[in-house]
């Protein structure tokens, strides 16, 4: 589930200047990955989001970002994963307008809806990790 | 250090024109530095430009609708201009309307919005020598002679 011939990339997130660098990152693999200018944006965007997620929430994390390549399509798969005090409740946390902070409590449930794939992984104590694909059409 | 996004006077209008991916701090910064700015200049109306903006977040749309917010209660109309469609089909599937936000597709459109909106509030036929008069003394006038 590599990208062919390259290491994916990690971001450490532990600032706001890597919600930014995030953005960035994503959008070479994106741009490199030729989504479609649409479908660049929504998941440029729903990196932004998780990466804040990481951030706020997650008191920091990383993000690790790679090109893949799964039954001849091609993709972005981002994996944002913290060791913060987790989701008890994620469908709870999957409903818009929901936030535990002060948010708008679109980040998990708005992001879903930008990606193809989006797998929560979550426990209390136990941290969370995020894990989104987009492909290319 | 975050960016700081310069806040132009144009007028009776204040131009916020965004050209750099914005972190967080840089965009609490210029939410607060234009209710500032909308007070100080006694402006009538503002113009955020997001031609260069390629992503608009939950974070950034609430910054949007929140100066929007403000400036309203501030005596100001708020139009953001030159969104791009895969921008506005984002926003809409990510699941933020942007409501009470005014918008126009050319910064030329909006502030010809702002023009309109300005005119229409202080009433019929006095809104041709405004931009002469220049204080903001004949906008409370007109307002109290109802």
């Amino acid at each position: 589930m590599n990208s062919p011939g390259r290491d994916p990339q990690i971001l450490e997130i532990t600032a706001n200047a890597a919600v930014v660098q995030a953005r960035q990152l994503v959008r070479a693999l994106a741009q490199e990955c030729r989504l479609s200018l649409v479908e660049q944006t929504k998941l440029i965007t729903a990196a932004s989001e998780l990466a804040r997620n990481t951030l706020i929430y997650g008191g920091g994390g990383t993000m690790t970002a790679a090109l893949v390549d799964e039954r001849g399509r091609r993709g972005v798969r981002l994996v944002f994963a913290d060791q913060g005090p987790g989701i008890p409740d994620t469908d709870l946390a999957l409903t818009d307008g929901w936030t535990s902070g002060n948010g708008m409590g679109l980040g998990l449930s708005g992001s879903k809806r930008l990606v193809d794939d989006f797998v929560l992984d979550t426990a209390p104590g136990r941290g969370t990790t995020v894990t989104i694909t987009k492909w290319a059409r | 250090m975050s960016d700081q996004v310069p806040v132009l006077r144009i007028g009776q209008v204040l131009l916020v024109s965004i050209q750099t991916d914005l972190d967080d701090q840089a965009v609490m910064l210029l939410q607060d530095d234009l209710a500032a700015a909308v007070v100080d200049s006694g402006a009538h109306g503002v113009v955020i430009d997001i031609t260069a903006v390629e992503i608009v977040d939950s974070f950034v749309g609430r910054m949007l609708s929140t100066i929007a917010s403000i400036s309203r209660l501030l005596d100001a109309q708020t139009v953001v201009v030159g969104m791009r469609p895969a921008v506005a089909i984002t926003l809409v599937e990510l699941g933020l309307s942007l409501g009470g936000v005014r918008t126009a597709l050319t910064l030329d459109k909006g502030l010809r919005l702002l023009e309109q909106a300005r005119a229409s509030s202080l009433g019929g036929g006095t809104s041709t020598s405004q931009g002469d008069a220049g204080d903001e003394g004949t906008a409370p006038d007109a307002a109290a002679g109802l």
